[in-house]
């Protein structure tokens, strides 16, 4: 573990990700595998199955430092995050001739068979390990008890750390983190092994291609004819894998979906083998899309009954073949891909779609086509260069998302709430209401969209006229009004407010106009399209 | 309960007895300066007391003219109906903490203090009081400081890493106290040269002249063109992040002193690459150590957080309040 401190250490101690990936490749050379898989694991954002409630967390942090809980409350409050709190609070061990135990062994002798055991015992090794590790040690293995590591790298970076050590392409390495990777010894190993990918599993995912969004306009791209056009659909992004006479489904998240979309399954049956498909998964109805809400009631739903498959039926939409019979054909140019695809899936097989892309000469036409994106339940355009391979992460060039501007409402500031993270100790957590009949109503949460000038700005703001306090949160005087961005709008009937926005946040502040000039319900109900 | 002998005013305390104010934010007849930090000090005051130690840098905040009336620490003198005195609070050179005696009894109130050896100032010195008021700047128990050697040795070692990747180290802090307390500390351990910021000068230059010695100093401003300050260190005020006076120094490495840098989540923020944990306030075991010290019966908490404070103290059997000094403010007091 102590090398791996050193690295926490390292990466906490620049902003530079050049700096970053060098100090991840320093310890990556010299790391035991079984060590560095768990770094693997835990850098790129996983977590253990949680092995502590962060109630139980609070209490023992009470007992140990000998504060009250209120105090301790008072301080996670202020500090914006658990396992920061916790290592603040508890107090510094003596000098030890102890040796911190190895980055795996922690994990697997000491973290994970705590799932097994009572409160006490449990509470018993976490202060036995709060009497023992110094400062970050004791923060690091906080982070580790209560989850992600959240030290300002992303898997990409990690890929490219790796691939840096191994001296192979990053792509390769992405592909074998996809899907069932496993943190042990002989796992990492083969993620830096210079040998071929005779064994990925067959359930292995290719590591997605992500869109970048659009800031120019579409005739800086270049020729039209150079370029695809496709909808841009509100569902959620999926790989389909068919390979030895078995079926994965995978989200964009890297879970498998088996068994939550049956009728997907069903189809895909027919599928020949050696295929894999990217696309979309969404809720639909004789041809058409049916609002993202509805495919919200099958997302939690691990087997679903006849009544919400009834009721929220699902398609997959599939917009490009990445293997064919058993090859990898992400080098193959776009327009490849298409034609190949076409030739595996005709326009429908069951619940599985080829929608197909839009036929178009014109920048312009495509433009205005793009103005009937809301009425046809989609977000928007991709565009997409023709000759462009399938390549990994969100690499600018080669596809872009073209959405349509996102709908805008006036709402007032009512409640606030301090932010975790970078945003620690500043109100930064916002509730926005408009007006009902029943006076305001809150209709929106709202984290992002103002500079930190207005942060700060606006905290000072909080403090000074705060109403009441329900414990972090503090309803405030109803005075500023913000003009909010959503994608869309659904009834709900767990919102007070009877509708639940999609993806608010906050796009400026509006200071010339006052609180009854902000919004009705009534205008966003409006919006609703059912 | 008697009339208090103080009372929130003017951004600071009045002391009706005695016709003063303690470090009032707005124009008064007749101020008691703890320090010249510009939310202690500031310009329009009638009639100024402070510590001789004190007076260089409080003229430079005020003006320099015949209203300064300056004192030895323990020296003690009568305002109105009340015999002050102030004593070395500990925090920067020169500042104070004011004892009030008075036939209401004896209070004390901090201005800003912290019990942290510091060799650019006399070390806080207890006496005491039936009410102690506390400054709480950091008043959670999340903070606590490291010992200061620890801290000035990390320092060391990230300049010493900046100059084997040859860029500037700059290092951010503030213009008056934290600035000559990391240089006399560093000047114990070095005696390569440091870079300063333009607004750090005149403060240096008094430290100087009250004896405090420093390392050897450069002007930012003086610097010859094309000069690449690699490997070098350089202190500048936090106000100096991200302006464009940062522009020549490529590819430096960043670090903040305070004691805000307790928590991750300041520092991140900020986008400081480093940060160092070094305060010139009492931290959380410091303030509770100190109205110990002070044996006093009652506390109020003032500047900061004292609500948590004032919690803990109340559940510990004392009589304690949090004032809100800045709220006297709008009074139109």
């Amino acid at each position: 573990m102590k090398s791996f401190i050193a690295l926490y250490e390292a990466l906490d101690a620049t902003t530079s990700t050049n700096a970053k990936k060098a100090a991840m490749v320093k310890y990556f050379a010299q790391a035991r595998p079984e060590d560095a898989a768990w770094a693997v694991y835990f850098l790129t954002g996983q977590r253990l199955k949680r092995l502590v409630n962060t109630r139980e967390l609070r209490e023992w942090t009470s007992e140990y430092s000998g504060l009250p809980d209120w105090l301790v409350e008072e301080s996670y409050e202020h500090v914006g995050d658990l396992a920061e709190t916790m290592a603040l609070l508890t107090p510094e061990p003596g000098p030890s001739e102890l040796q911190l135990p190895a980055l795996s062994v922690m994990v697997e002798q000491v973290l994970r068979p705590m799932a097994d055991l009572d409160d006490e015992q449990r509470q018993a090794i976490v202060v036995r390990q709060w009497q023992s590790l110094p400062g970050n040690a004791r923060f690091v293995f906080n982070k580790l008890i209560t989850g992600a590591l959240r030290v300002g790298v992303s898997k990409r970076l990690v890929t490219r750390a790796l691939s840096e050590l191994a001296g192979l392409d990053s792509g390769m390495i992405a592909h074998r983190m996809m899907g069932n990777w496993q943190p042990t010894a002989e796992q990492f190993q083969k993620l830096i092994s210079k040998e071929h990918d005779q064994d990925l599993e067959d359930s292995t995912p290719y590591p997605f291609f992500l869109a970048s969004p659009l800031e120019i306009e579409p005739n800086a791209l270049g020729l039209a004819r150079d370029w695809s056009a496709e909808w841009k659909w509100d569902g959620i992004r999926a790989q389909l894998i068919r390979r030895n006479g078995r079926l994965y489904i995978w989200s964009r998240g890297e879970d498998l979906l088996e068994g939550r979309f049956p009728e997907i399954e069903q189809a895909a049956r027919d599928l020949p083998d050696g295929i894999v498909l990217d696309g979309e998964i969404m809720a639909w109805r004789d041809g058409q899309p049916l609002p993202f809400a509805r495919l919200q009631t099958r997302i939690g739903r691990k087997k679903p009954g006849a009544k919400t498959l009834q009721q929220a039926p699902v398609a997959f939409l599939a917009f490009d073949l990445l293997e064919y019979d058993g090859q990898d054909i992400r080098q193959r140019p776009l327009a490849d891909r298409y034609s190949l695809m076409k030739t595996v899936l005709p326009t429908q097989c069951g619940q599985l779609l080829l929608p197909g892309r839009i036929e178009f000469s014109q920048w312009d036409a495509l433009a205005r086509l793009r103005e009937s994106s809301r009425e046809r339940g989609v977000e928007g355009l991709m565009l997409k260069r023709l000759n462009s391979t399938y390549q990994h992460g969100r690499k600018r060039g080669d596809w872009w998302k073209w959405k349509v501007d996102p709908f805008t409402f006036d709402g007032v500031l009512i409640y606030a709430q301090p932010g975790h993270g970078r945003r620690s100790g500043l109100f930064t957590d916002y509730t926005f209401a408009v007006h009902s009949d029943q006076g305001l109503v809150p209709v929106a949460k709202a984290y992002s969209g103002l500079t930190q000038a207005e942060i700060d700005e606006l905290d000072r703001w909080i403090r000074a006229h705060t109403r009441e306090r329900f414990g972090p949160v503090r309803s405030v005087d109803a005075v500023h009004v913000f003009e909010l961005a959503f994608e869309g709008i659904a009834r709900s009937k767990r919102h007070k407010s009877g509708v639940a926005l999609r993806f608010p946040r906050i796009h400026r502040w509006r200071r010339d106009l006052k609180v009854d000039q902000a919004d009705q319900l009534k205008d966003l109900e409006q919006l609703i399209a059912d | 309960m008697a009339s208090d002998v103080l009372v929130p005013s003017a951004g600071g305390l009045y002391c009706a007895a005695g016709n003063f104010w303690i470090d009032p934010l707005k124009p008064v007849e007749r101020a008691v300066i703890t320090h010249a930090h510009a939310d202690h000090a500031r310009a329009g005051a009638g009639e100024y007391h402070s510590t001789r130690a004190g007076l260089p840098a409080l003229k430079a905040r005020v003006g320099a003219d015949d209203r300064h009336q300056s004192h030895e620490y323990g020296e003690v003198f009568e305002l109105g109906d009340t015999r002050v005195t102030l004593f070395p609070a500990g925090h920067i050179l020169g500042s104070a903490w004011v004892k009030i005696e008075s036939d209401a009894g004896v209070w004390g109130v901090s201005g800003d203090f912290k019990r942290a050896l510091d060799p650019t100032c006399e070390a806080f010195h207890s006496n005491p009081c039936d009410v102690w008021v506390t400054e709480c700047t950091f008043g959670l128990p999340v903070y606590r400081w490291p010992d200061t050697a620890i801290v000035i040795e990390q320092i060391q070692r990230w300049w010493d890493d900046c100059r084997d990747r040859a860029v500037p180290a700059v290092l951010f802090c503030y213009a008056l106290g934290k600035a000559q307390r990391v240089m006399a500390e560093l000047a114990q351990r070095t005696d390569r040269a440091i870079w300063l910021h333009g607004a750090m000068r005149p403060l240096v230059d008094a430290y100087r002249e009250a004896g405090v010695d420093l390392p050897d100093t450069r002007m930012v401003s003086e610097a010859e063109k094309g000069e690449r300050f690699q490997g070098d260190l350089i202190l500048a005020p936090p106000s100096a992040a991200g302006s464009p006076w940062m522009r020549r120094f490529k590819n430096h490495s960043s670090g903040f002193v305070s004691g805000w840098m307790r928590i991750r989540g300041n520092r991140r923020r900020r986008g400081y690459d480093r940060g160092f944990i070094l305060s010139d306030h009492a931290d959380w075991p410091a303030l509770i150590e100190t109205v110990e010290d002070m044996q006093a019966s009652r506390v109020i908490t003032i500047h900061g957080n004292g609500e948590a404070l004032s919690g803990y103290l109340k559940a510990q059997g004392l009589d304690s309040e949090r004032w809100n000094l800045r709220a006297s403010l709008s009074d139109g007091a």
